[in-house]
């Protein structure tokens, strides 16, 4: 029988006192697949619920919380190394996501693991960046012709960049959505309104609204969802932080309307009630839904991959609604005759440059 | 219940939907279509655990759905579903179960402070022998565990940092070349399943560990002594006292998540140094490296 057990656990935490050790045998596995053993690690320390685990799945906990501090750690060291090459082009350094949620010490980095880091650079200043990075250790990856100008001309970020002695992953971006895609949000929009992190000079990350429109927006559009419920969870916990701020909803949907993001942001607070009950006031609820309609059958194929994709949970149904969204990212990210050519191009050429990176 | 208790029928019957087994701390569960695993099972873990509710970790050992399923047939190694390693041919589906549970270990307890070292125990105390491949550390390991020594792990090291003492993983002894006759020799009694031959490492047995090493499974041990094994033909036994710093420096490169656990792995690292005296040991036989680590004890 097919249980998403890491999606209810994720909603109320206070449900894992009922779990026999069967259950927590199944929440571990899932928590680990979709890469939240430490977000669920920190959430049962906030509700002072870590010491009420057994201790079999509570060793799986701890060493996950061991893994996300070393990780955390290793991140803020990297952020340090990215800064001091970007700052010497006299630019700040804007983080993205997971690395800047780890500087402003938001939530939303607590029990969260990493692959890469982001960064956001003014596209006019693009070559330089990236001449520098690579004075100072970072190659690009992705050597084939094709790939290098598919990053290039159609993408919104440099191929991702490999520091040659500590092997970190750098992805440089220029904007949040491809240059092709049908969505256009402004990226000097997105930087003039970047905010300064206390305590670090020379490093910036984006306002809260535009952290939020920007991690639905890459999930929204992204093909593939293996990290759909992380990115869930960060969203929720992204949401549960910046709304203490009066005039956050306000300034929140302003700025959805501004950059075009609308619909991506409907479908996050749609989701992020429906997955952990986010306290989103029913009033914002109802606009979003006035200004993008959301169909049921939508619903459904996002409420298919945004659950936990561990064989225990998933059904057939899953595997067929991550195709459907597969499509529907590419067909949103590239206009049909560029779509047709790219497809043709990754699917007729030789499968011998596959390097690995 | 132990694996013992189970005929190889049901021994079959329960690796389809997954065999629950404990070795220490760790459950695995484990399931295989594969006869020879069973049979491995069978023949190694003879005393050890069978549980029903938790398993730290999910495996399988599995034929592919392709020919290689049955031309040259190959076995792959699932980690809770999603395949891990490349495949290897089907004899050596036992290896393969043991490779993969270290690996379990190796990368996801990170309560532990794990140092690539084989560990055994006398008198409540460790001599652990970090070292790396081809140094003669499982040979020595096997020898001991059958010379009066407790056997807590030929492979792995799991110092916990809030005791700071080392907890057993009792599980087979992993024998390479020359050192699988060596060991028969040395422990006429000691039982063995069929060497593997043409495997990444060689030629390849594995030796049950002593029932000492079942029965006591949950008692830790305190730090004792760090040697620094190193065979080398012929050559007459010598053993060196080294200062605890260069004790230290061996651990950290053997060890696995070091890196991982920051400063409270440093000074557990530290705490557990400063308890042990520290060797490096040349020897040209078992029997010599045996009697040099007997010096130990009554040292």
């Amino acid at each position: 029988m097919k249980q998403d057990l890491l999606q209810h656990t994720l909603k109320d935490v206070s449900s894992t006192t009922q779990l026999s050790l069967r259950d927590w045998d199944l929440l571990i596995r899932q928590a680990r697949s979709a890469d939240l053993l430490a977000r669920l690690a920190v959430l049962l320390q906030k509700a002072e619920l870590l010491d009420t685990v057994p201790p079999q799945p509570k060793a799986h906990l701890e060493s996950a919380l061991v893994l996300a501090a070393a990780q955390n750690y290793a991140v803020l060291r990297e952020v340090e190394h990215v800064q001091l090459t970007v700052n010497s082009l006299g630019l700040d350094l804007v983080l993205l996501k997971g690395g800047a949620y780890l500087v402003a010490d938001l939530p939303a980095a607590q029990g969260r693991l990493f692959s890469d880091l982001d960064i956001l650079v003014p596209q006019a200043r693009l070559n330089e960046v990236e001449a520098t990075l690579m004075l100072n250790g970072w190659a690009t990856t992705h050597h084939d012709p094709y790939d290098q100008r598919y990053y290039r001309r159609w993408m919104h970020e440099l191929p991702p960049m490999l520091h040659i002695r500590r092997m970190t992953v750098l992805d440089v971006h220029h904007a949040i959505v491809p240059a092709t895609a049908n969505l256009k949000p402004s990226s000097a929009a997105l930087l003039a309104a970047a905010q300064p992190v206390p305590g670090h000079s020379g490093l910036r990350v984006l306002a809260p609204s535009d952290m939020v429109l920007h991690s639905a927006t890459h999930l929204f559009y992204n093909e593939e969802f293996s990290h759909g419920l992380r990115d869930m969870s960060d969203l929720d916990l992204l949401l549960r932080h910046f709304m203490q701020a009066d005039d956050f909803w306000i300034t929140l949907l302003a700025r959805a309307r501004e950059l075009g993001l609308i619909r991506p942001l409907h479908y996050c607070l749609r989701y992020c009630t429906q997955l952990f009950a986010t306290p989103i006031p029913q009033a914002v609820l109802t606009e979003v839904q006035g200004l993008s309609k959301a169909s049921a059958f939508m619903d459904k194929l996002w409420l298919k991959v945004l659950g936990s994709l561990h064989p225990t949970a998933r059904d057939q149904g899953a595997a067929i609604a991550a195709q459907l969204l597969y499509l529907r990212a590419h067909w949103h990210r590239m206009p049909p005759w560029l779509l047709v050519y790219h497809l043709c191009a990754k699917s007729l050429r030789p499968r011998a440059k596959a390097e690995a990176n | 219940m132990i694996v013992a208790d189970l005929a190889l029928y049901d021994l079959k019957s329960r690796l389809q939907q997954g065999l629950y087994l404990r070795t220490g701390p760790v459950v695995s569960c484990i399931t295989s279509p594969h006869p020879l695993l069973a049979e491995g099972i069978a023949l190694h873990y003879a005393g050890h655990a069978v549980e029903t509710d938790f398993a730290d970790f999910h495996v399988r050992i599995d034929r592919p759905r392709n020919l290689r399923r049955w031309y040259r047939p190959q076995v792959h190694f699932y980690f809770d579903d999603t395949p891990s390693f490349h495949p290897l041919p089907a004899d050596q589906a036992f290896p393969m179960l043991e490779w993969g549970l270290n690996w379990c270990v190796s990368n996801h307890c990170h309560q532990y402070l794990i140092i690539h070292a084989a560990v055994l125990e006398r008198n409540g105390k460790t001599l652990l022998l970090p070292a790396p491949p081809g140094s003669g550390k499982s040979t020595l390991c096997a020898g001991l565990a059958h010379s009066g020594w407790r056997l807590l792990s030929d492979e792995l090291a799991l110092i916990y940092p809030q005791s700071g003492h080392v907890v057993p993983l009792p599980r087979p002894v992993s024998l390479k070349n020359q050192s699988i006759n060596v060991i028969r020799q040395f422990a006429p009694h000691a039982v063995f399943n069929q060497t593997v031959h043409d495997t990444i490492k060689g030629s390849v047995a594995h030796m049950r560990a002593p029932q000492s090493a079942l029965d006591r499974a949950e008692e830790t041990a305190a730090p004792g002594w760090i040697v620094m094994p190193r065979f080398e033909m012929g050559a007459a036994p010598q053993l060196h006292e080294i200062s605890r710093a260069r004790g230290m420096m061996a651990l950290i490169e053997n060890a696995f998540n070091f890196d991982l656990h920051g400063r409270k792995g440093f000074d557990t690292l530290g705490d557990f140094v400063d308890q042990c005296r520290c060797y490096t040991f040349t020897y040209g036989s078992l029997a010599d490296a045996i009697a040099g680590c007997e010096q130990l004890v009554g040292s």
